[in-house]
């Protein structure tokens, strides 16, 4: 199969999509001129003109409004935030209007409108601009959220995300852009809410999403040298969530490691503990532990960035406690 | 140059603005007996709203229109049915003029199925698609930048409509108005803001937090603007009318002050006058200022107008209202199975989307029912129910 970088799945996702339906759009900050602040949408300009690749003033509660009027009327716009930690500034926008509008009008204005970038830290990039935002978003109903891990997840999620009639959330990772890896050639959908087991083991379940995947397969191989067999469950999509796939996995090893890079409080993994503790009680034969960035904001310092991270290590550790080892 | 605080107050009086202008817009009889009978309209049925918030019928905050009904009979009546509307959270009236019935708004505002959101919105939430009122909202600004989405879907499909957003003095402190100001001039929109001034955020004077006039905020992105008397349905009319003209030939947004003044509270909740307003003040714009009088009293010097025609409209508007507090005491509450519907309009077949144990079945009869129909079951809403007057 060939293989593209994460980078390409997602232009390639969005431009088959721009293809396809003329009412979908690009909007954001240097995503036409500049061809993106990371190159997602290199070419977009020339391939699409101005019309449908429109730069924008730093002004992201703004332009996220403006999209999601777009959307109000009919047209499905992609709000490109040049990382979500400037989305901050238009949470009053993705949670207040976009999340309630459909309820609040009685079901007559659904919001077709997908608002993706990168969260999460990439390397020393100090506590502004490292942060993991998923909790912020998963948290609203009215939200879908879904954090591609790999290319070939990153076009078939992004694919799903701007085809779905309610506003998704596409959480991308800054480090993973020129990550390569398979993508099948040809229509290549990733449908919202299913996980993927990214590993098969017997012994224990790391289950985790987006770029922490990567951190769990570097455990799960390590562990693989001490005769530890470790499965890797992707979620992929954080709501709709896929609660069979998590159940599964934890009746299959009875022992679970949540991996995520966010903060652990109200954490997506205090989310998955809650669901495992309450639907497969009896399955487990250990407390479910959690693995997450340090509960401080990012330092710059590279080591102290380093201990603030999840490493494959922490997982290992983790694991290796789960198992009683 | 900057102005004293004094010249500031001075300049955001209405008493300042001429008044009675020396015509009649060259409208028709018809057409002001029309602006005159809508005004009449919204403020009877906010009268009603009032009593009927008072013995319970009506919960939550509640926003009333009364002194400012010649800024959403004026505005309204100056675009087409196809031109969209979006406003903020004292817009009952706005809602009424723009089309959605009254029977619809009180169902709404009594939490109703029958209401025009189906009950989910309630008083700071009204909408009707098929009309094209597209929603109050309750975030101070954030509906602004969701007017140049409607400005920007218009340019993008070639299309020649326009849209009217009406904001209070006080969003116009909000980031989100500054912001979207200047990206619907760079991409020139076809928007009208009218901003509703009754001078006070709530408690707020606008003077007291506030350097410039509000249309002069304008200036700042190169967008015309100009003030007018919110409370002369005419003038409100004549500027909104040229500016949706020139919004249409492609010129982009524009701004209007609307010089009003409230009558009542911030909310239901909220004291007339007391704290940030004296009696005097507000008894004083109740008898100098008043749109409905100002009208009718410019309409009889002209001939326009008798008490017997004056009577019979507001029998009329007041049979409207009646029938409408009958009709949303009258209509049934939300079935239960409502509380999950209109969450997400594509239900997927993978994955939870409720997370709560309350809706474990619920998810499930959903799910069912988006396989069913393609998860198209919502896309007319509760618009069925609202061909009701």
């Amino acid at each position: 199969m060939r293989e593209l970088t994460y980078r390409e799945a997602l232009s390639e996702a969005m431009a088959e999509e721009m293809e396809r339906d003329e009412s979908v759009f690009l909007m954001g900050e240097e995503v036409g001129v500049y061809n993106g602040a990371y190159k997602v949408s290199r070419g977009f300009l020339d391939r699409f003109g101005p019309q449908r690749v429109v730069d924008t003033p730093i002004s992201e509660a703004g332009f996220a409004g403006i999209g999601i009027g777009a959307a109000m009327v009919g047209l499905r716009p992609i709000i490109e935030f040049m990382t979500f930690n400037f989305a901050i500034l238009a949470l009053d926008q993705i949670l207040n209007t976009a999340a309630k509008t459909y309820y609040m009008s009685g079901g007559q204005i659904p919001i077709p409108i997908v608002f993706r970038g990168p969260t999460g830290a990439a390397l020393q990039l100090a506590a502004q601009h490292s942060q993991a935002v998923e909790t912020q978003y998963t948290h609203s109903p009215g939200i879908k959220v879904v954090t591609p891990g790999t290319p070939a997840d990153a076009k078939g999620l992004l694919k799903a995300a701007i085809r779905d009639d309610d506003p998704v959330v596409v959480l991308e990772g800054e480090l993973l852009y020129n990550v390569k890896g398979e993508v099948p050639e040809g229509e290549h959908i990733v449908p919202l809410g299913v996980a993927e087991v990214k590993r098969e083991g017997s012994d224990v379940s790391i289950i985790t999403h987006g770029k922490m995947v990567h951190v769990a397969l570097q455990a799960a191989a390590r562990l693989a040298k001490d005769q530890i067999s470790a499965e890797v469950l992707d979620l992929r999509s954080l709501r709709p969530l896929d609660v069979d796939a998590i159940l599964t996995t934890v009746a299959k090893t009875n022992r679970v490691v949540y991996l995520e890079e966010g903060w652990p409080l109200a954490g997506v993994g205090a989310e998955i503990v809650n669901i495992i503790q309450e639907e497969a009680f009896d399955e487990l034969d250990a407390p479910v532990l959690r693995v997450t960035q340090a509960d401080v904001p990012m330092p710059y310092a590279k080591n102290l960035e380093q201990l603030a991270k999840p490493s494959a290590q922490r997982v290992v550790d983790a694991c290796n406690r789960v198992l009683y080892r | 140059m900057a102005k004293s605080r004094t010249s500031l107050r001075s300049g955001l009086e209405t008493a300042d603005l001429p008044r009675p202008p020396k015509s009649l817009g060259g409208l028709s009889r018809e057409a002001l007996l029309d602006f005159l009978k809508e005004m009449l309209l919204s403020r009877r049925f906010e009268e009603a709203a009032e009593e009927a918030y008072a013995i319970g019928k009506i919960g939550g905050f509640c926003h009333l229109y009364i002194g400012q009904e010649a800024v959403g009979v004026g505005a309204i009546r100056a675009i087409r049915p196809d031109d969209y509307v979006i406003t903020a959270y004292r817009e009952h009236a706005q809602a009424i003029n723009k089309g959605i019935s009254p029977r619809a708004v009180m169902a709404e505002l009594f939490g109703r199925s029958t209401g025009c959101s189906g009950g989910k919105g309630g008083s700071m939430h009204l909408f009707d698609a098929s009309v094209n009122f597209m929603g109050g909202y309750a975030i101070v600004g954030g509906h602004v930048p969701l007017a140049a989405g409607f400005g920007w879907a218009i340019k993008y499909r070639g299309e020649d409509r326009v849209c009217l957003c009406f904001l209070g003095d006080a969003a116009v402190n909000q980031g989100s108005f500054h912001e979207t100001l200047n990206m619907a001039a760079v991409w020139k929109l076809p928007v009208v803001y009218v901003v509703e001034n009754n001078e006070y955020g709530m408690g707020t004077a606008y003077a007291r937090v506030s350097t410039l006039p509000i249309f002069e905020r304008a200036c700042s992105y190169d967008i015309p603007s100009t003030a007018v008397d919110g409370q002369d349905v005419v003038a409100v009319h004549t500027a909104v009318r040229e500016y949706a003209e020139r919004a249409r030939r492609g010129e982009g947004p524009s701004l209007i002050e609307a010089r009003t003044y409230r009558y009542k509270g911030h909310s239901m909740s909220d004291p007339v006058h007391g704290v940030y307003r004296s009696k005097e003040e507000v008894e004083d714009r109740m008898s100098h200022a008043d749109p409905i009088v100002l009208l009718r009293s410019r309409m009889e010097a002209v001939g326009l107008i008798d008490q017997a025609t004056m009577d019979a409209l507001d029998n009329e508007v007041r049979a409207v209202v009646a029938d409408a507090v009958k009709f949303a005491d009258a209509s049934p509450v939300a079935d239960p199975s409502q509380l999950y519907t209109h969450v997400y309009h594509s239900l997927d077949v993978h994955g939870r989307l409720f997370l709560d144990r309350m809706n474990r079945s619920a998810a499930k009869v959903s799910e069912g029912v988006g396989r069913g129909v393609g998860g198209g079951e919502a896309r007319g809403g509760v618009g069925a129910n609202r061909k009701d007057s």
